[in-house]
Formats: C-alpha cells, sequence, structure tokens
C-alpha cells in the first residue's frame, strides 16, 4: 500500500510542473504590455518605475527563467504579487472560503441527493422510479448551468423571495443554497447514473446470485455485496467532482454575484493580471493532484484488486 | 480434456444476429427517431437559416427598429423584440448556426485526433505512448473553464474557429485515452495475431483489424459529448470570451439577456428553450446509441 | 433406486418478456435426485442444463423468468411455496463454474464462508470465522487460517473453488448443486476437485446434482446421466446405460465426438448447431441435426418412453427397452 502511494507520488510530479508550466506560458502569451495596462492603457509611467517594475515581474528573464523563479517562491508558500502590488496569497485566502463553502455545499447536495436516487432507480429497474430518475438526469445534463442559475435566480429569489437573490449577506447555509443547487445540478446527475448503472450491473453479477444461493436475505445482499462494490466508481467520480468543485465556479459565482476564487480568475483574467491568474490556476492545479492522490488511495482501499496488484 | 465440438459454432450464430438488425433496431426506438428529427431539423436550420426565419413574415435577424426594444410577443413576432428592437423569433433561428457547426467541428475533429494518436499510441507503445500518456495528464489536471477563458484571452481573435480549437484542446485527451485502451485490448485479440501471422503490415493490421473493432466506443463517447459542446459553447460566450457581436448566436443573446432578464424575460426564455432542446436531442441521441452499441447497458 | 430427495416434474422456464421474444429455455424437464445419489445434467452449452439448476433455487430474475413446474419438491416440499431463502445455502447449496466471479472480491474469503453461518446458525463473528477456517483445512486448502484473510483475486483457480465448495458445505446442506464446477480449472486440478466432491458427498450422505458439458467428468461422477438437449430431457440412465449403450443419437453423438487418448478413433462431431431458442423445431428437437430422421421426427415430438430400470428415452426411432444399439423397425 505504501509503495503504491509513493509510485502514485512520483507519478504526479511530472504531471504538476507540466501543468503549471503550461499555464505560465499562456498566461504570460497574452497580447498587451501587462505593465503598460497598468497605467490604464497609456504609458505615464516614468522609465525608472517602468523598468523597476518589468524587473520586480522577472518580465525581461526568459519564460523559462521565470517560471524557475516563480517555482522556487511556490514551494516557500510565495504566491507572488500581482500588478497591483496586493499578496496573491491575500487574494486567495480572502476569496477561497467562499469557494469551499460552495463546493462543499454542492458536493454534499450530490452525495446525499445523487446517490440514493441512483439506488431508487436501479432497485426499481424498469419500472416507474427509474424511468422517472432517466428523465430527470436527461433534463439535467440538456439545461446548460447558466440557464438553470438564471432561472433558479428569478424564481426562489425574485419572485417567490424565499432565497436572497445574490451576495452572501444572508452567509450559509441560506446564500449558498440556490447557487449550490445549480452548480450541483449537473454532477447529481452523473452521480445518480453512475450509481444506477454500478448497481445494476453488480446485482446482476455472478457473486451477488452466489449471495442469493447461500440464502443471505435480500436486504443484506444489497447492503453488503452489491452495495458496497458498486460504491467503488462513485467514490471515484466524486472525489475527482470534489477536486473541481473547491476551484470556484467562474459562471455560478458570477451570477449569484459571490465573492470566490471563481470571480476573482475571471477578473484577473479580463484585467490581464497574469500573477493572479497563474497563482490561483496553480492552487487549483494542486487541489486536483490532491484530490486525485487521495481519489487512488481511497479506490485501493475500496477494492482489494487494486491494493495488491 | 473433452469438449462437445459444437459449442463455438453455436456462439457464432447468437453473436452474429443482433449485429445485422442494428439499423432496424435504432429506426424502432422513439429515443432514436424523436431526437434524430429534432437533429435533422436544426442541422436543415443552420444550412438554409432564412425560409425558417421568415416563417412568420419577418425573417431578417438584422433588421432593428428601436422602437421596439424588449417589446414582448405580438402578431408576426412570435418570441417578441429584443433590446435592439430586433426580431427575437428571427435571431433565435440565426443563432443555431454557430451551435450546430460548432457542434459538428469539435466532435469530428476530437474523433479524428483520439482515434490516430489512440491507434498509434495503443498500437506501437513505448515512448511515443508513453509521451502522450504524460501530456494527456497534462490536460486532464487543467480546470477546463478557467484555461479556455485564458486561451481565448490570448488569442484574442474570437470566431468560431477560435472557439472550435479549445473546446477541441480540451476534449481530445479523454476520447485518445478510450481510443487507446480499447486499441491494446482489441491488439492482443486472436484475429489480429493471426493476421499477423499470416503476414499483414502494421498499416494493414491497424485499418483493416484494429481500427474497425477498436472504434465503437470512442463513436458512442462522441455522441455523448454533442451536447457538452454545444452548452460549452454558449457558456464561453455567455462569460464574454467566445462569438462576439455582430454574430448571432444563443450565447450571445442570453449573454444581452442577463442584464434584463427581470423586465423582459422572454429574451432569456426563447434562446435558452432553443439551446436546451438542441442539447437535449443530442443528449438523448447519444444515450440510445449507447444502451444499443454496448451490451452490458442493454442487459 | 433410493428415495427421491429432489424431485422435478414437468419443469417450464421462459425468458423475455413485453417486448422481447418469449425464449423456451427449459422445456418440459422432469427428473428426480434420489439421497445420497450422484445425478449428472450432461449437455453442450445452451442445452439448459443451467437454467434447470439455476431454476431450482429460484436464482432468475424473477421480472424477466417464469418458471413453471408440476412438482418441484425438496423432500416432499414445494419449493415453490416455502421461504426459499430458508432452502438456499442451508438445505440446497451450490457451487458456481467460475469462482473468481463467483466471490465476491471485496470480502476476505473467510468473511465469505463465515457469513452463511451467521446468517443461518446465528454464530457470532469469532465463532464463525473459526468454523471457516476448520471448513478450509476440511478442503484440504493448507495452511487455512492465513488462506481466510485473503481476498479471491489472491488465490489459485483450484483453491477457490476449495473456497466456493468450503462455503457450500458450511451448513452441511442435503443437496449440492454443482454447475460446471472444474470447466474453468486445468486437467490437473479439475480432478483433484472432483475427488474431493466425490469424497465429500460420501461422507455426509449428501447428494450431488452436477451439470457438466463433459462426458469425461459426467463418466467419473455420475450415478445416473440425464442427457439435455435444446431444452428438453432426451436420455435418462444409470451411467452404465448410458455410456455403454447410447440409445438417442444425440447421445452417441456426444460420445462420439469424445476424443480418445487412445486414438483408436478419432472424434465425430455432430453436424449443425443448436437450434434458435427462438425458433424452436416442430417435432423431435435434434430432427435436424439427425442423420437418422425420417419425416414424423420433423411433425410430430418423441414421447418420453419409460423403461423397466427407470431408464427413459425421447425417440421416435429407438425403443427404451430394445435390445442394444439395434433400430426398430
Amino acid at each position: 500500500m505504501a509503495g503504491y502511494i509513493v509510485k502514485r507520488l512520483l507519478q504526479v510530479i511530472p504531471v504538476f510542473l507540466g501543468t503549471t508550466f503550461l499555464i505560465f506560458v499562456v498566461v504570460y502569451a497574452l497580447p498587451g504590455d501587462p505593465i503598460a495596462a497598468l497605467g490604464g492603457g497609456k504609458q505615464h509611467l516614468s522609465p525608472s518605475v517602468y523598468n523597476e517594475l518589468r524587473q520586480r515581474y522577472n518580465l525581461d528573464d526568459p519564460l523559462l527563467v521565470q517560471y524557475g523563479k516563480y517555482m522556487l517562491n511556490l514551494f516557500q508558500g510565495n504566491f507572488g504579487t500581482d500588478f497591483q502590488g496586493h499578496e496573491v496569497s491575500a487574494i486567495i485566502a480572502r476569496n477561497w472560503p467562499t469557494s469551499i463553502l460552495l463546493g462543499t455545499t454542492a458536493w454534499a447536495m450530490q452525495v446525499v441527493v445523487g446517490i440514493p436516487l441512483g439506488i431508487w432507480a436501479a432497485l426499481n429497474r424498469g419500472r416507474f422510479p427509474d424511468h422517472l430518475v432517466g428523465i430527470v438526469t436527461t433534463l439535467a445534463f440538456a439545461v446548460p448551468v447558466f440557464v438553470v442559475a438564471y432561472v433558479s435566480q428569478i424564481l426562489f429569489g425574485v419572485q417567490l423571495k424565499w432565497f436572497p437573490v445574490a451576495g452572501v449577506s444572508a452567509g450559509w447555509p441560506i446564500a449558498f443554497i440556490v447557487p449550490a443547487a445549480a452548480l450541483a445540478i449537473m454532477g447529481l446527475a452523473a452521480t445518480a447514473r453512475l450509481t444506477r448503472s454500478s448497481l445494476i450491473e453488480n446485482l446482476g453479477s455472478d457473486y451477488v446470485r452466489t449471495a442469493i444461493a447461500k440464502g443471505i436475505p435480500r436486504r443484506q445482499v444489497i447492503m453488503n455485496h452489491a452495495m458496497r462494490n458498486s460504491l467503488i466508481p462513485v467514490v471515484t467520480y466524486l472525489g475527482i467532482e470534489f477536486g473541481a468543485l473547491m476551484g470556484g465556479a467562474i459562471i455560478i459565482e458570477g451570477i449569484f454575484n459571490l465573492p470566490g476564487l471563481g470571480n476573482q480568475i475571471f477578473l484577473a483574467i479580463g484585467q490581464q493580471n497574469g500573477p493572479t491568474v497563474v497563482g490561483i490556476s496553480t492552487l487549483l492545479v494542486i487541489v486536483f493532484l490532491v484530490v486525485n492522490l487521495i481519489v487512488d488511495v481511497l479506490y485501493a482501499y475500496l477494492d482489494p484488486r487494486i491494493r495488491h496488484a | 480434456m473433452p469438449e462437445t465440438v459444437s459449442a463455438p459454432r453455436t456462439e457464432a450464430i447468437v453473436t452474429a444476429a443482433p449485429r445485422r438488425k442494428l439499423s432496424f433496431a435504432l429506426l424502432r426506438r422513439p429515443g432514436f427517431t424523436i431526437p434524430a428529427v429534432v437533429v435533422l431539423l436544426f442541422l436543415v436550420i443552420s444550412v438554409v437559416p432564412a425560409p425558417f426565419a421568415s416563417l412568420f413574415g419577418n425573417g431578417d435577424p438584422r433588421e432593428c427598429d428601436l422602437m421596439y426594444s424588449g417589446m414582448p410577443p405580438s402578431s408576426g413576432h412570435p418570441f417578441g423584440f429584443d433590446v435592439q428592437g430586433c426580431d427575437l423569433y428571427a435571431n433565435v433561428i440565426y443563432g443555431a448556426r454557430p451551435s450546430i457547426t460548432i457542434a459538428i467541428l469539435v466532435t469530428f475533429s476530437t474523433m479524428l485526433i483520439a482515434i490516430v494518436l489512440g491507434l498509434l499510441s495503443g498500437f506501437y507503445g513505448g515512448w511515443f505512448d508513453n509521451v502522450l500518456g504524460r501530456i494527456t495528464d497534462v490536460f486532464y489536471g487543467f480546470p477546463f473553464m478557467v484555461a479556455a477563458i485564458v486561451i481565448l484571452t490570448a488569442i484574442g481573435v474570437r470566431n468560431i474557429l477560435t472557439v472550435c480549437v479549445t473546446l477541441a484542446i480540451f476534449s481530445w485527451p479523454t476520447q485518445t485515452r478510450v481510443m487507446r485502451s480499447n486499441v491494446m485490448s482489441v491488439k492482443h485479440m486472436e484475429y489480429v495475431r493471426a493476421a499477423r501471422a499470416l503476414g499483414a503490415s502494421n498499416g494493414r493490421l491497424m485499418r483493416k483489424h484494429i481500427l474497425p473493432n477498436a472504434v465503437q466506443p470512442v463513436i458512442v463517447l462522441s455522441s455523448l459529448s454533442v451536447g457538452g459542446i454545444i452548452a460549452g459553447e454558449a457558456g464561453l460566450t455567455y462569460l464574454g470570451v467566445g462569438l462576439q457581436a455582430p454574430a448571432i448566436s444563443w450565447g450571445l443573446q442570453l449573454n444581452t439577456a442577463q442584464n434584463y432578464f427581470n423586465s423582459h424575460p422572454h429574451l432569456l426564455i426563447f434562446p435558452s428553450l432553443f439551446l436546451c432542446v438542441t442539447v437535449l436531442a443530442f443528449v438523448i441521441l447519444g444515450d440510445t446509441v449507447r444502451d444499443i452499441l454496448d451490451p452490458k447497458v442493454r442487459k | 433406486m433410493s428415495e427421491a430427495l429432489l424431485t422435478i416434474e414437468g419443469l417450464n422456464v421462459s425468458f423475455g418478456g413485453r417486448d422481447q421474444p418469449k425464449i423456451r429455455a427449459v422445456r418440459d424437464v422432469s427428473f428426480t435426485v434420489g439421497r445420497g445419489e450422484c445425478v449428472v445434467v450432461l449437455g453442450e452449452s445452451g442445452s439448459g442444463k443451467s437454467v434447470t439448476a439455476q431454476s431450482i433455487l429460484g436464482l432468475h430474475d424473477p421480472r424477466s423468468t417464469s418458471i413453471e413446474a408440476d412438482r418441484l419438491e425438496l423432500d416432499g416440499e414445494d419449493l415453490r411455496s416455502s421461504d426459499l431463502n430458508r432452502v438456499r445455502g442451508s438445505r440446497i447449496a451450490m457451487v458456481f463454474q467460475d469462482a473468481l466471479s463467483a466471490l465476491n472480491p471485496v470480502h476476505r474469503v473467510g468473511q465469505q464462508i463465515a457469513e452463511s453461518l451467521r446468517v443461518h446458525r446465528g454464530l457470532s463473528k469469532r465463532q464463525a470465522e473459526e468454523r471457516a477456517v476448520e471448513l478450509m483445512r476440511a478442503m484440504q486448502i493448507p495452511d487455512p487460517e492465513q488462506r481466510a484473510r485473503n481476498y479471491p483475486h489472491q488465490l489459485s483457480g483450484g483453491m477457490r473453488q476449495r473456497i466456493m465448495i468450503a462455503m457450500a458445505l458450511a451448513l452441511e446442506p442435503e443437496l449440492l448443486i454443482a454447475d460446471e464446477p472444474t470447466t474453468a480449472l486445468d486437467v490437473t486440478v479439475q480432478l483433484q476437485i472432483l475427488e474431493l466432491l466425490r469424497t465429500m458427498c460420501r461422507e455426509r450422505g449428501m447428494s450431488l446434482l452436477m451439470i457438466t458439458h463433459d462426458v469425461g467428468v459426467a463418466a467419473e461422477m455420475a450415478d445416473r446421466i440425464v442427457v439435455m438437449y435444446a431444452g428438453k430431457v432426451v436420455e435418462v440412465g444409470s451411467v452404465r446405460e448410458i455410456l455403454k449403450q447410447p440409445k438417442h443419437p444425440y447421445t452417441r453423438g456426444l460420445l462420439g465426438s469424445v476424443p480418445r487418448t487412445d486414438l483408436t478413433s478419432l472424434p465425430t462431431p455432430i453436424p449443425g448447431g443448436l437450434p434458435d431458442p427462438r425458433r424452436i423445431p416442430e417435432g423431435c428437437v435434434f430432427a435436424p441435426r439427425c442423420e437418422l430422421a425420417e419425416a414424423r421426427c420433423f411433425s410430430e415430438q418423441p414421447e418420453m418412453q419409460h423403461g423397466a430400470t427407470g431408464r427413459e428415452l425421447a425417440c421416435h426411432l429407438e425403443r427404451v427397452d430394445g435390445s442394444d444399439g439395434g433400430r426398430d423397425e
């Protein structure tokens, strides 16, 4: 097991370097001179200030050197400063909690609603609940997230006034329920479908037949035998989904005016604020890779065939 | 150990039968025919929008009069007017073209890339496979939205082509992986070994023996992802980094609508309705194709 | 013949629901298994032998399967009206063909043996696991304490099949159904497993209903053989009668297609294949492949003939009590 973790850890390193370098290249390939953009597009910075700024952000070094310097700082926990002189880590510290709250709430909805829906459909295969879940999840796949967000904002915020229209002043949970639901819906549908198909497959498996032939009561067959195996792919999916949700949601945070990481990075891209974009993206990549690693370990724990491979 | 000799023949009979009837099986399913008709309709609309747009007498999407800005549906204008005072119905009809074009371009280019790269990397293995594997890993690590926005901002030019390229950049890795693993499993099949033993060249092996047997899951996956591509384009455009005015697209219409949704809800409703129906048709179509082609789900 | 433990009479099993064509997998099958007897159901794949075995314990999905029978009894008790979960495992146990897929991949094998003991006998976790280790030792599994903590994929094929048998025997059932228990194994391991099954049956006075397509296995194990073809029983007799004097053309074909190690005769395959289960021939099911078939074989179903020694035969061309191999004309 320990060997397995070390192996996966070693595989992560090149992926981490490759991904962050690519982000770096693309962001600093953004057209225009970011320092010039600081002065509102017109260059009225004195040449000395201008040169000092270019030097501070290592903009005159070759890209690879810039990247190397950035990584060295990163390993000391330093995400750098943006072109307005704000610490990127401070921006992250200020905006991440909102994204984490939003993401965790959405993820919890996927787990609490998605899995039972899938189980319900699988245990009633071919009957009404199965068809209902099938139709609802298909619709959930088809309606783009911003349409869901707008419609629910109009319905629950503007018309019914059950929830705030936007903003976080009402606090958790009340301000987060509608945006989290809108954010959750597609992953929820995927969770339900995956649970359903996985459980159906396992209910028809040979070892479930063996358990039935042993005279194990149906409930126990489902819980002890079919469920454990069925949840392996679901756990994998939900794990990766968790990593994705942690990174903030650009569209949802924009529509509901939530001051999260997604909102921040969207603003930063518009302002060509390279350090912020790179900093937040790098954080997102780290989160993604760490979550993936945890999922892999969890997967090995759930499935002994992987553990001993 | 002794075994009855006729068993394999029976299996051959049993497996051969359903394959022949696949096209009929598709046509008999309402899950296929209904969305297929919808998709076909949108395809025709996107090629020749004019006759559809002028169904109600006002077919020019660029004939606008600010006097009518945001007016609700009226006679001859079933969807009302947008904020510029243009006929919304004509605009929604013309808006189908970019969505459908992007869906087709991205799906086919992704499929082509995935098939070629997956075939080569699965067949030859070695360093090519390793490098390609790491590259797909890198693309998996990206947060899609962030990366897409950065790329589109970096390119600066926003049109159908750049949006297509951006979407394709993030679609090919998944499909390439699927193709590669299929090729790897087919490569070791008896009939491939037999063909190799009979002296077939690598190129012939890949084209005649491996490709036809490994390509099906990629086709299924492609048909399932068309809906996501359309929604992805609309999302990027909606955020202001996709298509730009004066282009006509559902994403742009929704982008404008977000500022007026309270006073003029029809601006939001009609484009999103068309968008949802299109995506829904592709999703159901993909689902049905998968159900029929994948015997594990079919059972 | 000893008193019947399991009685099957007029068993019909069909699959398929509203939108699918109905497949009649088993038609009008009748046979008995006596106490302490080993009955082998012999037939090629697709002949309905596994379906028959599984329908005894009601293992098919009831929504897509219909099972009808005049009698389906264990020791006089109707299996269809009794609570099957009290019969399954404790009175009738089952061993499946592919132990790797028939064992739950995420549970330790010791636990899987112990599970029946806990459910049916109410043993504590510890008692049940100790008993599981004892059972594994009885199955000649070396180092059973260690092995009990393994997962199925960590064991060899033969070892897994021993685990399956230990699991089946945990509750000392009266009848063991073994569905192709050795097909997935190497030849040498096959013989060991067959030997183990035979010893266990003899020691415990247990009846065995074994399903196989393998004439060699049938010859090794059977007291009586039931030959099935395309969902029907075509011939029943003692192992001697069937192997020495096969009467049904299909049985003869089956025996003729066995390669002999002494190479005195080459195996002759039966021409053709099983009929499509959705389009079963009107007359004798074997007629399309039968070299001797006459006109009435294609139009009329042969009645089951019951012979004096308990032998049964469904063929227009042969008399069940007729002289050896001679055609009755």
